[in-house]
């Protein structure tokens, strides 16, 4: 009982953290048909900043994160204006190959501003203590994380279904060329998809440093991983985002519980399997 | 252009090696990511596949050729063999699932068949050494006649020769109706489907010939630095042999071998100059590569010729 109330906190918590860092990959590669490989660049540049502004300036764990987001999506919209605009128009390989390229620089960027070793972010005493439940006790900081990736998930949900720009949003990603017919900026549409996405995965990133650890070469050894939540859930479906980070984060966490040296094995067979039934997807969008 | 290539790329490696004699360790690793980037030029350039996996049968060359030498029989041609068959079995088990999807799913599948390679090399330390990496191979004088020595001058000599076997072969292969059709797949899938092409079968073949050349690749650098490490099957030594590829200009192979001598030179330097940033260079390289030569070096003379042409004109 203990060990599967474990499994299912650690890997919910696991699933939320690969939902928000995977969420705006869906989006964007649904949206503007890139293959970004360099989306986990955001998360590793929202732990960067948040390190910086928490351990090196001192400033308290809420105030980082805040700044740390908003300077990711500071930095990811002229990226999306002069870099990405361009790509959008190339092959799969070239943008592959582009987005390899860009993850390199990020790389390179946080390895000469901060060195290659591991980037912690303090939490506060909050965040660190144990939440007695009666029954037993479990860590605060996952189910902070827990919280905020619910309240991320109803934010979305709001944006998309309730506003005039989940509205367009929408009309963009199922026919862009007819949601620009109808007078729909969509550069502007996908500047904006871009930006979120990229705050979200620098979210993610700040609030899963205890699961994910930040250092320089983060976006490439968990590049895997967010590609994998994107390809199992479905291109542009946000749902299946949802659906397939949970998913994978329980398996993966069942699986280091129950079959430690042969975790990883059986988390990749599985995700190969479900892919060879299933090659796009859980949810397939309509073309 | 295509007929002098390849005699100008050997003599380059002749005066390369008279140039360079203290560097011919970095040479003959040239020589071998020649050989693995020509794999990948047959299963992208030629048959269209877009592959991020292609260590993985590298490294299953290189601890099948490691293994053999170590417990079974240490000479090197045979090695190469054993190797060969590795990938090529490796490469035709994962391409029966892989080559189903498309796109960016056939991307990440071949990505994740590396990363499920790597990961079973790392668990399974009592045959594979795990982090620390396969060691003890010593290797039998090449033919029963070449010795390797300590400079590396039969390691540089014997990966030449490889690279030449398999430049020759893929050059025969292209030509031959199977390249033809591989071509005309990468074109057009649904045509070749059309006239009665099994544009399945065809893939999976290319694929696993691929896989076979890679594995050779990875049992040449087992042979020559007598070390099999993890790095074999690493995601980063996919990346590069596909940067090398593009930078070079896919479907053409002197073209494969241009882009791997520049990156590695570039990239020899870069580490040189600033080991920690080299990253920086390679970032920079691969985005100019993209942006400004989308058909890469090979098409660096056609871009001057109609520059040349231009001015004149005007």
């Amino acid at each position: 009982m203990t060990l599967f109330l474990n499994i299912l906190v650690d890997g919910v918590a696991y699933g939320m953290i690969l939902f928000m860092i995977s969420v705006g990959l869906s989006v964007t590669m649904g949206l503007m048909r890139v293959v970004n490989l360099a989306h986990g660049g955001f998360a590793l540049l929202g732990g960067t900043f948040a390190h910086w502004f928490a351990a090196e300036l001192g400033l308290p764990f809420w105030p980082a994160l805040v700044l740390a987001v908003t300077l990711t999506v500071a930095l990811s919209l002229p990226l999306e204006r002069v870099i990405y605009r361009r790509i959008y128009g190339f092959t799969d390989l070239q943008q592959v190959l582009a987005t390899i390229g860009l993850t390199f620089l990020m790389i390179a960027s946080v390895n000469l501003w901060q060195g290659s070793s591991l980037l912690p972010v303090p939490l506060p005493e909050g965040l660190k203590a144990t939440v007695d439940l009666g029954f037993r006790t479990l860590p605060a900081h996952r189910l902070m994380v827990i919280a905020a990736g619910l309240a991320v998930v109803l934010g979305l949900w709001w944006l998309l279904e309730r506003t005039r720009f989940g509205i367009r949003l929408r009309a963009a990603v199922d026919n862009r060329g007819t949601a620009s017919a109808h007078g729909i900026n969509t550069d502007r549409i996908f500047m904006a998809a871009f930006g979120l996405g990229a705050g979200l995965a620098a979210l993610g990133g700040v609030l899963g440093a205890e699961i994910l650890p930040i250092d320089a070469y983060y976006p490439l050894r968990y590049m895997v991983l967010f590609l994998i939540v994107v390809a199992v859930g479905g291109m542009g479906s946000i749902a299946g985002s949802f659906l397939a980070a949970i998913g994978l984060g329980l398996l993966e966490t069942a699986a280091r519980y129950l079959a430690p040296d042969f975790a990883t094995i059986l988390f990749f067979a599985l995700v190969m399997a479900l892919l060879a039934l299933r090659p796009n997807g859980l949810i397939v969008r309509a073309q | 252009m295509n007929r002098i290539a390849p005699f100008a790329l050997l003599a380059l490696a002749v005066a390369l090696y008279f140039a360079l004699p203290y560097n011919l360790a970095f040479l003959t690793r040239i020589l071998i990511m020649a050989v693995l980037v020509l794999s990948l030029d047959l299963v992208l350039g030629f048959a269209g596949i877009a592959t991020l996996g292609q260590a993985a049968f590298y490294g299953a060359g290189a601890y099948a050729a490691g293994l053999f030498a170590i417990h079974a029989w240490a000479d090197p041609i045979a090695g190469l063999v054993v190797a060969g068959v590795a990938g090529a079995v490796l490469a035709f088990i994962s391409g029966l699932i892989v080559l189903r999807a498309h796109g960016l799913t056939l991307i990440m599948l071949t990505i994740a068949v590396a990363a499920i390679c790597h990961e079973i090399a790392n668990k399974a330390r009592d045959i594979t050494g795990g982090a620390d990496g396969l060691r003890g191979i010593r290797m039998e004088p090449v033919l029963g006649l070449f010795e390797f020595d300590f400079v590396g001058q039969t390691g540089f000599w014997y990966a030449l020769a490889v690279l030449a076997v398999v430049f020759t072969f893929l050059t025969l292969l292209t030509r031959a109706p199977f390249g033809l059709s591989l071509r005309g797949i990468h074109e057009s899938p649904e045509r070749m489907a059309a006239i009665g092409t099994s544009v399945y079968w065809r893939r999976v073949a290319a694929y696993t010939l691929g896989g076979a050349i890679a594995g050779v690749a990875g049992a040449l650098s087992a042979q020559v630095t007598q070390l099999v490490s993890l790095e074999s099957f690493s995601f980063t030594l996919s990346a590069e042999a596909l940067i090398m590829l593009i930078l070079g200009g896919t479907g053409r192979l002197y073209g494969a071998v241009l882009g791997t001598l520049v990156f590695m030179f570039v990239h020899h330097w870069a580490a040189a100059n600033d080991p920690f940033n080299w990253l920086f260079v390679i970032g920079a390289l691969v985005l100019a590569v993209v942006f400004f030569l989308p058909r890469g070096l090979v098409a660096v003379p056609t871009a001057l010729k109609r520059l040349g042409g231009q001015n004149a004109g005007s």
